[in-house]
């Protein structure tokens, strides 16, 4: 039988991953490859991870980055940029690609941008392009330094951490002259700011101390304002080591243009045109995905150092070249195959998730403008009466899905094109999707990718927590910790999950799947597809039976504030997300594999393989989301017979959708065994 | 030079030097196992050629550089997309093979018809660049036989520099034994001109270069004619080199007396 011949290429992973025909990605994809390979990977063999400090050593990535385009890629091309429009996998494939050796020489890249997203949000088109322009390399010929951003939200509360919901950052007015723009007192220490150490702005998020002032604001400060720019202590941080991290204090006065968003006067009061939760908001629904993604990567490049150092133990002694001893070493074994396949399994799905939701944001991103310039044209301002305009829209959105499911040549046209033809709809539409998968694969592909490289680590045995341990695999694993903290820690996402998965236009997408994979399952069975279904039918039921059932006080169970059940459901609806992205990717690549001649070659076996891991990780998933349905079913019981009967017909019915996953399985280990790796690792230890 | 130079670079692409590379025999004749599916990369020496070359017309207003370029065109576009990243050039490509079981013959007769055929090509300025040897096969000999087709006769093999001097003449360093160079100095082109290692480092990836350069790039890719090439030996068996690796990993060994051992060993 064909099985898989070499590790995927960029040609498969391109079809995969849906950027076959953009070459402008692709090259940004091969840059940030060779300075992961060449510059980061030195750094971190040369030990520039055991300081805090940020060095010289640690600073020749900076320079790296401008001069491989990098640090140009979030701009547009007015502002010395390269890629026109919205650049949200471009992102996440540069996260991807540098996250592979190391992923705080991503988040180092990524800092200046995740300052330069409220800007780019929420900014007035004067700040936009001045930031914006200002943050690219100079060009042969221009005078003038490159400058450098931070983010800062979170803060120091007295005896704790932090808690990114709480502000005690503070604006003031210091001068206002009648007549002419007011100057403001910007009074914020910063905990864990990533960059300070040589950002040149940070952007601020600060609560307003002034009855002059109305709201809550993000305000950008500067190193050359008067006052106080301390950058203030390093963070003593384990993790990510070759990013900045500070704890800054700012003290400074500063313009009133300065607010992101700008402002008006009424009655007398500054009026920020946003509060800092709804800048906020906007930059953590994008910038989240790309650092899902940067744990999805370790799981994935561990697979070939793994697979090397399994096939070379045990060739000390007699072990002779062409005898399995020598060729295969622990690859003889079983689990050590299977296991491999499970972290394999994992990365896929991850991966699948996190691109379907870089990809979304791409989406969303010009039908978010045009959703924001309509409702200014309406004077629909504030996210309270945003969202109740649409609150109306929703029904057409759920009618575009339902129309567009229906078989081709069977619906009405006419009605699907007057529905798209309506931005609101289409935000309506995209939105609720993204509210999902945004969280979902921040969590999942971080927390349970934490997890699983616990598992690679496992497979190295001693040599796993060496300093030699080939790929950095040591640091990759405690990396994924922060991974799965900054930016919001999992009980935020899981809090987010269980609001927006009770979405109508969610839930009416989610009937709209179980339908396809039911399909799927049908035709496409080896991809697993019959379990996601499954899995997607039995969550939705629980959801539906949550919202219905009491327990013994009468109290009901689907609550804001219960916790154990609100969170729990949001962790099996993850694991379900991944694994029909991961589906989808495989019947992608079975479609556009044939045309690809390098992928043509050999894609029987790549193909087969893929659906293998699909449907191993379709198989865990449905077994997470049935355990956790189960206890919500009978563990805030007694409940009903009736209930209880219906739910076990439907649990039954997951397990049996699972048949086949573990030879599937077998398959997956015995093609580990068999495929061509690399005679070297591509950087050094 | 006011004028500036034409220089074209014969460059091939070869497959990345750190994958298994197993040869096997298919119906189309040796190749080597997975062949296709390798990540491949531009032939090393012909990089160096390249970067020599960009750097050259860099400094000499009004030249031009092509790329031209022998391989599978799908192979070929993935290679590109690193490779215009790096400094501009226009690209010509051959849609043949790349394995390095073709005949020099073969592909230098090809290579030169390609470069004959470049519109607006002057001989008089011309130079051609490339690797003195490849590594898919190091023949030595492709770059010569592109020469002797155009009628290029001034060649000069494994170049480390290449000078303009103030009245237009070129002054080139060729490698000869025991790390020393043979000086030559040549009143102007045309020249053909086979790199070693060259002086210049790899330019660092840049996607905006690389936008500029994928304009031309790719209407050229898809415009490529596939190249037959016929003939050349038959071979019985090919194997690669066996690989004799005796290493030993000692950390923490002084440079001083990793110096000493090597002085030892040469000694010895
Ligand atoms: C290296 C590094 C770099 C960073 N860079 C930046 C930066 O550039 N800019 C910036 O602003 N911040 C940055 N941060 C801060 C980071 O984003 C915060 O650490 C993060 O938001 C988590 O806050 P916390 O650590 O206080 O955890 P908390 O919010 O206190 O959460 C801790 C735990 O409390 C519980 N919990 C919290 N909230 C809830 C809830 N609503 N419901 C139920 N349980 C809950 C959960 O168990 C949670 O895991 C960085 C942090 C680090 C370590």
């Amino acid at each position: 039988m064909e099985t898989l011949r070499t590790l995927p290429g960029d040609d498969v992973r391109q079809i995969m991953w849906r950027f076959a025909d953009r070459y402008d990605i692709q090259m940004t994809v091969q840059s940030a490859r060779s300075l992961a390979r060449t510059l980061v990977a030195r750094l971190v063999a040369e030990g520039a991870r055991h300081t805090h400090e940020w060095t010289d050593h640690k600073a020749q990535l900076l320079d790296a980055f401008d001069s491989s385009g990098l640090t140009a890629l979030f701009m547009d091309p007015h502002q010395g940029g390269f890629i026109e429009g919205p650049k949200n996998l471009a992102l996440a494939l540069v996260a991807f690609e540098l996250a592979w050796v190391d992923a705080g020489a991503a988040t180092c890249s990524l800092a200046t941008n995740l300052a330069l997203a409220p800007i780019h949000e929420r900014g007035t088109p004067d700040q936009r392009d001045s930031y914006m322009s200002r943050c690219v390399p100079p060009q042969p010929g221009e005078d003038r330094t490159i400058i450098r951003g931070a983010f800062a939200l979170t803060e120091p509360l007295p005896y704790v951490g932090v808690e990114t919901n709480t502000l005690v950052g503070k604006l003031r007015v210091a001068e206002w002259e009648e007549g002419k723009e007011p100057i403001l007192q910007v009074d914020k220490r910063g905990r864990f700011i990533t960059g300070m150490d040589f950002a040149n702005f940070a952007t601020c998020a600060v609560d307003t101390d002034d009855p002059r002032i109305k709201t809550s604001c993000i305000v950008i400060v500067e190193d050359t304002d008067e006052g106080l720019f301390d950058r203030g202590a390093p963070t003593l941080k384990m993790v990510h080591q070759l990013s900045s991290t500070r704890d800054p204090v700012f003290n400074l006065k500063v313009p009133a243009s300065r607010i992101v968003g700008g402002y008006t006067v009424k009655d007398g009061v500054i009026v920020p045109n946003y509060t800092h939760s709804e800048i906020i908001g906007a930059v953590f629904h994008r910038t989240r995905v790309p650092v899902a993604l940067m744990s999805t990567a370790k799981l994935l490049s561990a697979v070939e150092p793994v697979i090397r150092y399994h096939r070379q133990r045990f060739r000390g002694g007699d072990a002779q070249p062409g005898t399995p001893k020598f060729d295969l070493g622990i690859q003889q074994k079983q689990d050590a195959v299977l296991r491999l396949a499970e972290v394999w399994a994992m990365g896929e799905a991850g991966a699948s998730l996190g691109f379907e939701t870089a990809r979304l944001f791409d989406q969303l991103d010009p039908s978010e403008k045009e959703k924001d310039r309509i409702f200014s044209e309406q004077g629909i301002m504030g996210p309270k009466s945003q969202l109740s305009a649409l609150r109306k829209v929703e029904k057409q959105a759920i009618e575009l899905l339902g129309l567009e499911a229906q078989p081709e040549g069977q619906r009405d046209e006419a009605r699907i094109e007057a529905l798209k033809a309506d931005p609101l709809v289409r935000y309506a539409t995209l939105e609720a999707l993204a509210n999902i998968l945004c969280p979902a694969c921040k969590l999942w592909n971080t927390g349970q990718g934490a997890n699983m490289m616990r598992e690679v680590l496992a497979l190295m045995g001693g040599y796993g927590i060496t300093e030699d341990c080939p790929g950095f695999l040591f640091y990759k694993w405690t990396d994924c910790q922060l991974e799965a903290t900054y930016e919001g820690p999992e009980a935020v996402q899981r809090r987010h999950l269980s609001i927006t998965m009770t979405n109508e236009v969610f839930l009416a997408r989610l009937r709209i799947w179980i339908e396809e994979f039911n399909i799927l399952a049908a035709t496409r069975p080896e991809t697993g597809a019959g379990a996601v279904a499954a899995s997607m039918e039995l969550w939705l039921w629980t959801l539906e039976f949550l919202h219905r059932a009491k327990d013994p006080s009468g109290a009901r169970l689907y609550h804001n504030r219960r916790q154990n059940v609100t969170f729990p459901m949001a962790d099996a609806l993850c694991w379900v997300m991944a694994s029909r992205a991961q589906v989808g990717d495989v019947l992608e690549l079975a479609e556009k594999g044939p045309e690809n001649p390098i992928v043509a070659e050999g894609l029987e076996g790549t193909l087969g393989f893929f659906a293998d891991l699909s449907m191993v990780q379709a198989a865990r998933a449905a077994g997470e989301c049935a355990r956790v349905c189960a206890q919500m079913v009978y563990g805030f019981g007694p409940q009903d017979e009736a209930e209880l009967a219906a739910f076990e017909a439907l649990r039954a019915g997951i397990d049996r959708a699972t048949a086949g996953a573990a030879l599937a399985k077998d398959r997956a280990g015995q093609a580990l065994t068999q495929v061509m790796i690399p005679e070297a690792l591509d950087y050094p230890q | 030079m006011s004028a500036g130079y034409h220089i074209v670079v014969c460059g091939g692409i070869v497959p990345d030097p750190l994958q298994t590379l197993e040869p096997v025999k298919g119906p189309a004749g040796w190749g080597l196992k997975n062949e296709l599916m390798l990540p491949a990369i531009l032939d090393p020496w012909a990089g160096h050629a390249l970067f020599e070359a960009a750097n050259l017309a860099k400094n000499a207003p009004g030249s031009k550089v092509w790329l031209v370029s022998m391989g599978p065109k799908a192979k070929l576009q993935q290679v590109m997309m690193t490779i215009a990243q790096k400094v501009p050039f226009e690209l010509v490509v051959l849609d043949g093979p790349a394995g390095g079981f073709v005949e020099a013959q073969a592909v230098g007769t090809a290579l030169a018809e390609a470069i004959e055929a470049i519109p607006g090509l002057d001989k008089s300025r011309l130079l051609v660049f490339g690797g003195w040897m490849s590594a898919s096969r190091g023949a030595g000999a492709t770059l010569q036989i592109v020469g002797e087709k155009l009628g290029i006769f001034e060649q000069f093999q494994g170049v480390d520099k290449l000078e303009v001097q103030s009245g237009g003449a070129l002054r080139l360093l060729e490698r000869v034994e025991g790390g020393s160079y043979q000086e030559s100095t040549l009143d102007g082109p045309p020249a053909v001109v086979g790199w070693a290692t060259g002086e210049l480092p790899e330019p660092p990836n840049n996607p905006q270069v690389g936008m500029q350069n994928m304009r031309l790039v790719m209407p050229a890719l898809q415009k490529a004619k596939p190249v037959k090439v016929e003939g050349g030996p038959e071979y019985l068996s090919v194997q690669v080199p066996s690989q004799k690796r005796e290493t030993r990993v000692v950390k923490d060994t002084p440079v001083d007396e990793i110096a000493k051992e090597i002085v030892d060993w040469l000694k010895a």
